[in-house]
């Protein structure tokens, strides 16, 4: 099972994180502290996985941002890269060529894109148009929603 | 109106959204947390609008600005809020926000549970989808347990987006509320042949999570998953089925066999390294496919090559160690993943022969590693290697003492306490390296000086600790004491940590009474008097310490050593008895003895020693038991002077008790010492070692000496027993000679170089042999090991519909059976409940008497021959109207009870809290039934808006009485009893905070006399503490004062006085009321006794 997802960027600041069991804010914290560190530490060339306490931490560098990925210790290190490589796959694939910005100020867009590939710590869908179709149907019936909504506001 | 609206729309537009938001901290890079703070401010403002769009971007923001690290868990309530908006747009950010902020101890998230539901049975799928996915980051037991029916309904939904998400969501259920797993895994398995292939991809997951961790449970469904396996062509889904055999495969051995065929084709077919990974880490058939990955440039599947041998080396450790080469090599990698993953497997692979090199090698990597984490690592792994199983592996124990003096050469280590206790280790139990050891230990001694460069930072010197005493404790061995004494006490000494120099000290005793004892013959008496004089001048530096530890015994020593020099000057002979100070031998003693002391027959820890007090004492026992530790402890018997011959008769008894009891265990039979009996081992000699090597050049690596000694002396051993060989085969001619051909040495040839005797670690006479030490209770995937495949009983299926009062249940199962269960209720389960708290049985009270909470522990206790309940009153701290009232029930009579209904007539101030939808004079169901003889707990939620005043409410309790042949219904009246004490939490405070408390002039005072109270002061407080829910801040002699919190939020503080039988409490709060009712309590409490 996954624990966590984090992304950030090469200057440690924290762009998206996802926690796929309830832990507090200090719990939050620490681990945040602790992964960027050992991420950012680590030199180029060297190999995806770190051993954490009794997590496995796989990570991957795209451009300027960090995916940071916690799983259990069962758990298959190159299928986590693959998680985190699929999920940047549709990211990209929603956002148009996906920057580091693109994350940043649509950072709600980024969740409901991991929520609808992973949940609970598991992937939810394997099938990229599978999770491409259910993203653009819940953003139709968000714009449905809005659009509804200023009829309200302007006549109501 | 119109105007309104336009104007409402026009301020919208005024409103940041979450992109100004984002760009406003861009701009503000130099003043972030100025900026921020004015953001949130707005953001407070935005969210008391009543425009469920303006909250919502709010909650955006806000989502936004938890991820910075801020804390936004004031704003729980308003998520809630936008959670609950009927539009979508709106409440999938509610839902973001709190699968973001929400925890287990968020307490709004009760609140969520109706909201829920509604959203899971939405006809819109895009509702239920945001609702399942933002109850997977926040699902506590309580929702787990109320909404495990609609999610195993939505297992079967008709849109395959919902019954994916249903089924991963199962499993933080199953994490949540264990006894919704049998209920539910029957859907759960028909969703592995679900016709759309993402549910399907669900379905395993969520079995393969479960059977990883129990996976005897699920051996039934390996045809299924062999099936999946051959069809599927999901490389995703596949991994896991074959993770999921992998841990079924040591339960049942036929499945590999069968499993060979796929998984070769899978390995030879597939191009996905992932897939392949599995596979091999699966069957682990091939080593040498793993060496390929091990010496491929790619650093992830190195990686992953080491990490797979080291799960292989579990079992097969012989076809690991071929390539220790190759791991070796991998030490050298710049990346520190791979080494500190190469120094795991070193580990495991490490034997009496390679040891040596192995440990060698490392070595030179201490010396080349740069950062200190990475050092730190591998000095313990050096360590580790050679200390496991007992020192298994080190034939040659001079060579480790000497490498464990090399590690101290390491700077700003922490370890220095690890290397210290190897020391001291292998110096007690090896008695034969003592010599050695003590040799070694005197040059450290002597060059501490290299050491101790810069004590602040450097563990290192933790290892002097061990010097100093192993020179002190073994000083017949040294070559030269005096010298190593004078070592001993350099005034540098004074600069190291308290603990060492007060071993330090201890042990210059030690040396003094060696010298003093090699002196006694000659007739010049010079020497001795010398070495006093050395003590006499040195040892006042000590007197000095600030450390208490030092200065004690320095002065203990310093006294008796100026003792001795006026005997001395007397002519009169000290050695001998000074010596007898320090004789008699230490035995190790096993970290586990302890635990392990069997409980001897006939002895029942649980039983009482005397018979159980009754109620009332029981109250009174109850601080004192809290507040003994406290006591000073004067008690402890001195210890008398015991003179020379006394203690010397002990000595010899208790040597002649151990000689003549079977079960101590003094120098043990280890297997070390079979090599001591084996013939032919004697005919081998052991080599001498010249001690002339240059130990004393404390810079230079001398532990490579040793490995030559050691090549050395094997290959002696080996050309002997070569000879011996040779002589045999002439003996026996006939015989066939190439057989013994030598080899490469096997492991049994290797022979310790000395006559090592490793002592065990002592353990209790009869110690029990369990291991089971290294289990974890706390694991929550322990609950979920049911069996899957008995037939589901009534009573297990999921509660419909739970109502609130019952929510805080201890047990959630009787809570379900209650709901569910027929008459015919199974016995089984009852036995289970035993084991509920059965305090308080011997106190009888007639039916339908009321107690008050008289003895102000707010028990209410009735018994009437059928029923008996006792109750706890509490506050509830998280919300400040609220009381939990918990109620233990226990069936007293033989027969059947059920149906109770617990009732309380409503006052004005208080009131009972019904479920939705119920009458204000309904009773509330006790959500569970009563089997003879059990008992059980149920807790009543009550809202109350005054507290300062204490209450009594009216109250009935009806149940019927079911016997074989007939029922009865029956009535219990009772009355509860709200004291102001139970509105009181106990909460600590801080004196400065108090002291601020009391400035602030806010408070009311009041104050009371207690005349004739007969109790020590500390029993007094205990008392107030344990009864009125106070804490004490602060102490001083025959004064004390004292602070408690209501649920409200009101301070009230007490100072209490107490000189001859009379206490006065000045008491101040913010309320006076309620501080006078306190101390009515109080006062109450103290005229009782």
């Amino acid at each position: 099972m996954m624990r966590f997802l984090l992304l950030f960027s090469r200057q440690g600041r924290l762009r998206l994180q996802k926690w796929f069991t309830p832990m507090t804010e200090r719990e939050k914290k620490k681990i945040i502290r602790d992964m960027t560190t050992l991420v950012l530490a680590r030199q180029p060339r060297s190999c995806n996985f770190i051993q954490w306490k009794d997590l496995k931490i796989i990570y991957k560098r795209y451009a300027s941002l960090y995916f940071c990925l916690g799983v259990e210790n069962q758990e298959n290190e190159l299928l986590a890269l693959e998680v985190i490589h699929r999920y940047v796959e549709l990211l990209d694939k929603y956002f148009g060529n996906v920057c580091e910005l693109d994350i940043i100020f649509n950072f709600e867009k980024a969740y409901f894109i991991l929520d609808e590939f992973l949940m609970g710590g598991e992937i939810q869908e394997t099938s990229k148009q599978m999770v491409n179709r259910s993203i653009e149907a819940s953003d139709m019936l968000q714009e449905d929603d809005s659009s509804e909504w200023y009829e309200v506001e302007l006549f109501g | 109106m119109a105007l309104k609206i336009v104007k409402g729309s026009i301020d919208r537009m005024f409103d940041k959204n979450l992109q100004d938001l984002v760009r406003g901290i861009r701009n503000h890079k130099d003043d972030e947390a100025k900026y921020i703070s004015t953001c949130i401010d707005e953001i407070k403002q935005e969210l008391k609008q009543d425009n469920i769009a303006v909250k919502a971007n709010a909650v955006c923001k806000l989502t936004y600005l938890q991820m910075l690290g801020y804390d936004v868990s004031w704003a729980a309530f308003n998520i809630v809020e936008v959670m609950s908006s009927s539009k979508f747009t709106y409440k999938r950010i509610g839902y973001l926000a709190a699968s973001q902020c929400f925890h287990e101890s968020t307490d709004v998230i009760m609140l969520t549970t109706n909201q829920i539901r509604k959203d899971l049975s939405s006809p819109n799928q895009y509702d239920t989808g945001v609702a399942l996915t933002g109850l997977s980051c926040f699902v506590t037991p309580d929702l787990a347990r109320d909404l495990a029916n609609d999610i195993m309904t939505l297992m079967s939904h008709t849109k395959p987006y919902i019954r994916k998400k249903a089924v991963l969501i199962m499993y933080k259920v199953f994490l949540k509320y264990p006894e919704s797993l049998r209920p539910a895994f029957p859907r759960l398995k028909e969703k592995l042949e679900d016709p759309d292939p993402g549910v399907q991809s669900a379905a395993v997951n969520v079995i393969c999570e479960l059977a990883r961790r129990n996976p005897k449970n699920y051996l039934s469904l390996a045809p299924l998953f062999f099936k999946l396996m051959t069809s599927s062509t999901n490389n995703w889904v596949l991994i896991k089925i074959i993770k999921l055999f992998g841990a079924l495969t040591p339960l049942e051995p036929r499945l590999g066999k069968k499993l060979i065929e796929p998984l070769t084709n899978l390995i030879h077919s597939t191009s996905a390294m992932s897939l392949l990974y599995e596979c091999v880490n699966t069957v682990i058939l091939c080593v040498q496919k793993l060496r390929i990955l091990i010496e491929d440039s790619d650093q992830n599947l190195k990686y992953l090559g080491l990490l797979a041998m080291s799960k292989i080396l579990k079992t097969h450790p012989k076809s690991v160690q071929s390539h220790k080469d190759l791991i070796l090599q991998c030490l050298d990698d710049k990346d520190e993943s791979i080494r500190l993953r190469a120094l795991d497997l070193l580990y495991g692979m490490v034997s009496k022969k390679n040891l040596m090199e192995i440990v060698k090698k490392l070595m030179l990597h201490v010396d080349k590693a740069e950062g200190t984490t990475y050092r730190d690592e591998l000095l313990t792994k050096i360590i580790d290697i050679c200390s496991q199983s007992n020192y298994q592996y080190i034939t040659n124990f001079e060579w480790y003492i000497s490498i464990l003096v090399e590690l101290t050469r390491l700077e700003g280590t922490r370890h220095g306490h690890l290397i210290a206790s190897q020391m001291l280790d292998v110096a007690i139990r090896v008695k034969a390296i003592r010599a050695f050891a003590v040799a070694q230990m005197a040059t450290l001694l002597d060059n501490a000086h290299l050491l101790t460069g810069n004590t602040q930072r450097n563990g290192i010197c933790e290892v002097l600790y061990a010097a100093a005493w192993i020179c002190g404790e073994f000083s017949e061995h040294l070559e030269n004491p005096a010298q190593t004494l004078e070592a001993m006490l350099r005034p540098k000494v004074a600069t190291l940590p308290g603990h060492i120099q007060a071993v330090y000290v201890q042990n210059t005793a030690k040396l003094f009474a060696t010298i003093l004892k090699s002196q006694e013959g000659n007739a010049d008496g010079t020497t001795s008097e010398e070495t006093t004089q050395l003590m006499i001048d040195r040892l006042p530096l000590f007197v000095q310490s600030a450390n208490l530890e030092v200065q004690e015994r320095a002065s203990c020593i310093l006294q008796l050593v100026k003792y001795i020099q006026k005997l001395q000057q007397k002519d009169v002979e000290v050695a001998e008895e000074v010596s007898a100070l320090f004789a008699g031998e230490l035995n190790p003693v096993a970290p586990k003895a302890q635990k392990k002391v069997p409980v001897p027959e006939g002895l029942d820890l649980d039983a009482w020693i005397n018979e159980p007090p009754s109620e009332s004492e029981s109250e009174d026992e109850q601080p004192k038991a809290i507040f003994t530790k406290e006591e000073p402890k004067h008690s402890r018997p001195r210890h008398t002077e015991v003179d020379e011959k006394e203690l010397a008769k002990r000595r010899e008894a208790r040597k002649q008790e151990q000689a003549n009891n079977p079960f101590y265990i003094k120098a043990s039979p280890s297997s070390q010492k079979v090599y001591q009996d084996a013939p032919g081992v004697e005919h081998i000699p052991v080599v001498q070692i010249d001690l002339s090597v240059p130990l004393k050049v404390p810079g230079l690596p001398m532990s490579d000496q040793y490995v030559k000694l050691e090549e050395e002396r094997r290959q002696k051993e080996r050309a002997e027993k070569k000879k011996k060989e040779k002589k045999k085969r002439k003996e026996k001619r006939s015989g066939r000679g190439k057989k013994h051909d030598s080899g490469p040495e096997s492991e049994e040839d290797i022979t310790p170089a000395h006559m090592v005797d490793i002592v065990t670690e002592e353990m209790p006479e009869n110690a029990l042999p369990s291991d089971e030490d290294d289990k974890d209770p706390n694991d929550p995937h322990k609950a979920l090991d049911i069996d899957l495949d008995k037939p589901l009983a009534d009573s297990e299926k999921l509660p419909v519909r739970s109502h609130r009062a019952a929510e805080a249940l201890k047990s959630p199962v009787e809570d379900a059976e209650a709901e569910n269960a027929g008459p015919q209720e199974s016995k089984k389960k009852s036995s289970k409940d035993k084991k509920e708290k059965k305090k308080d049985k011997d106190r009888k009270v007639d039916a339908g008497n009321l107690i008050t909470s008289t003895d102000l522990l707010h028990l209410v206790s009735l018994t009437d021959g059928f029923l008996f309940f006792v109750c706890d009153i509490q506050g509830n701290l998280q919300d400040g109207s609220q009381v939990v009232v918990s109620v233990i029930f226990e069936n007293k009579c033989s027969s059947f009870l059920k149906s109770m209904e617990f009732n309380v007539l409503d006052s004005l101030n208080s009131k009972l809290q019904r479920p939705e939808g119920s009458g204000p004079h309904d009773g509330l169901t006790v959500p569970f039934q009563l089997p003879p003889g059990v008992s059980n707990e149920a807790r009543f939620v009550f809202t109350v808006q005054s507290i300062v005043m204490p209450q009594k409410l009216k109250g009935t309790l009806t149940f019927i009485v079911k016997n074989e042949d007939s029922s009865t219904h029956e009535k219990l009246d009772f009355k509860l009893h709200f004291t102001c004490t139970s509105y009181l939490i106990t909460t600590p405070c801080y004196s400065d905070a108090f002291a601020k408390l009391l400035e602030s002039g806010d408070l009311k005072s009041s104050s009371i006399r207690l005349e004739g109270v007969n109790m020590p002061f500390h029993h007094l407080l205990a008392r107030i503490c344990f009864h009125h829910h106070f804490s004490v801040v602060e102490r001083i002699d025959s004064c004390a004062s004292m602070y408690s919190r209501s649920i409200q939020g009101h301070h009230v503080c007490l100072l209490v006085k107490t000189s001859a039988q009379t206490v006065s409490i000045d008491a101040k709060c913010d309320e006076p009321t309620l501080l006078g009712n306190v101390l009515d309590e109080i006062k109450q409490t103290f005229s009782q006794c």
